[in-house]
């Protein structure tokens, strides 16, 4: 089971949760996902230790993509 | 699937500044070296000007002393206050099960390693290429291959009301994705010696800053960086 989590003032909130062969789970992920994008997140998955990668579509098979908002110098 | 190469989308908002790469961090160190020495030299020249002059400005001569130990000391400080905790009260205060969510999504993120030192000290140590990245909510330690210098940088994401663990976890993120990146969009706010930037710490901290020299140090991806 693969998981959008959007990180938020309550810690995290799950989003969306999908299998591959789950039609109708994935179109829900996939219009929860663009939403927040089109809120101003990004969406990062971790590609091996220490690594990560933006993405701009759904990956399906990640099993967890993260919204994060942008960062700053203070 | 990945965006712009790998690189990190908020460095388009700082496109005046030059990427960070191992040339410009020697760089900034040689000219907070400098920039120490203009400080320190001319009060300490001063006070001795004084004294070769006549022994009864000595206390003069020990205000100018002062100065010359205070001025770095004001900049190790504000190294070390990149790090610190931030205060927040009122409905920017997130609550404790905030808190205790957001230290489990960051806990699934890091290693058993860096979950120890996150919660014995509130930072999390992370291996990256231009040396150890110790990070805290509101910015960055990095300590530089061999140990002997920390670059400290002001970065945050702009939501008041995130947790501290998320607040860290955005930070994680974006250095994950694009390590010169997230050091172009940071503000460096001190270069030097570790041990400045230490005893400035809070002591609960300082046990974070100590194993990421201690990796800087004896880690050998960074045997050939020094």
């Amino acid at each position: 089971m693969s998981r959008l989590v959007r990180m938020d003032h309550t810690g995290h909130t799950t989003l969306a949760e999908w299998t591959a062969d789950d039609p109708g789970a994935v179109e829900r992920a996939v219009a929860a996902f663009r939403e927040q994008l089109d809120n101003g997140y990004f969406a990062m998955v971790s590609t091996g230790e220490g690594h990560a990668e933006q993405v701009r579509e759904l990956p399906l098979d990640a099993p967890l993509v993260i919204m994060r908002l942008p960062i700053s110098g203070g | 699937m990945a965006a712009d190469g790998g690189v990190l989308p908020e460095t388009a908002q700082v496109h005046w500044r030059p990427r960070v790469d191992e040339r410009r961090l020697r760089l900034f160190a040689r000219l907070w070296t400098l920039t120490t020495l203009a400080h320190v030299v001319p009060f300490l020249g001063v006070a001795a000007l004084l004294l070769w002059l006549d022994p009864v400005t000595l206390p003069v001569a020990l205000a100018a002393v002062a100065h010359a130990w205070v001025i770095p000391e004001l900049y190790a400080k504000r190294g070390a206050d990149v790090v610190r905790r931030k205060t927040r009260r009122g409905d920017r205060r997130p609550t404790e099960e905030a808190e205790r969510v957001s230290a489990g999504l960051l806990g699934d993120l890091v290693g058993h390693e860096a979950r120890e030192v996150h919660a014995a000290t509130g930072l999390v140590p992370e291996r990256g290429t231009l040396g150890v990245w110790v990070v805290g909510e509101a910015g960055a330690l990095l300590v530089r291959p061999g140990g002997r210098r920390v670059h400290c940088w002001c970065v945050r994401v702009d939501d008041p009301r995130l947790p501290t663990g998320d607040r860290i976890a955005h930070l994680l993120l974006a250095l994950r994705t694009d390590e010169a990146g997230f050091a172009t969009v940071a503000n460096q706010t001190f270069s030097g010696a570790p041990w400045r930037v230490r005893r400035r710490l809070p002591p609960e901290m300082r046990p974070a800053l100590d194993a990421g020299r201690a990796l800087a140090a004896s880690d050998p991806r960074y045997s050939t960086a020094r």
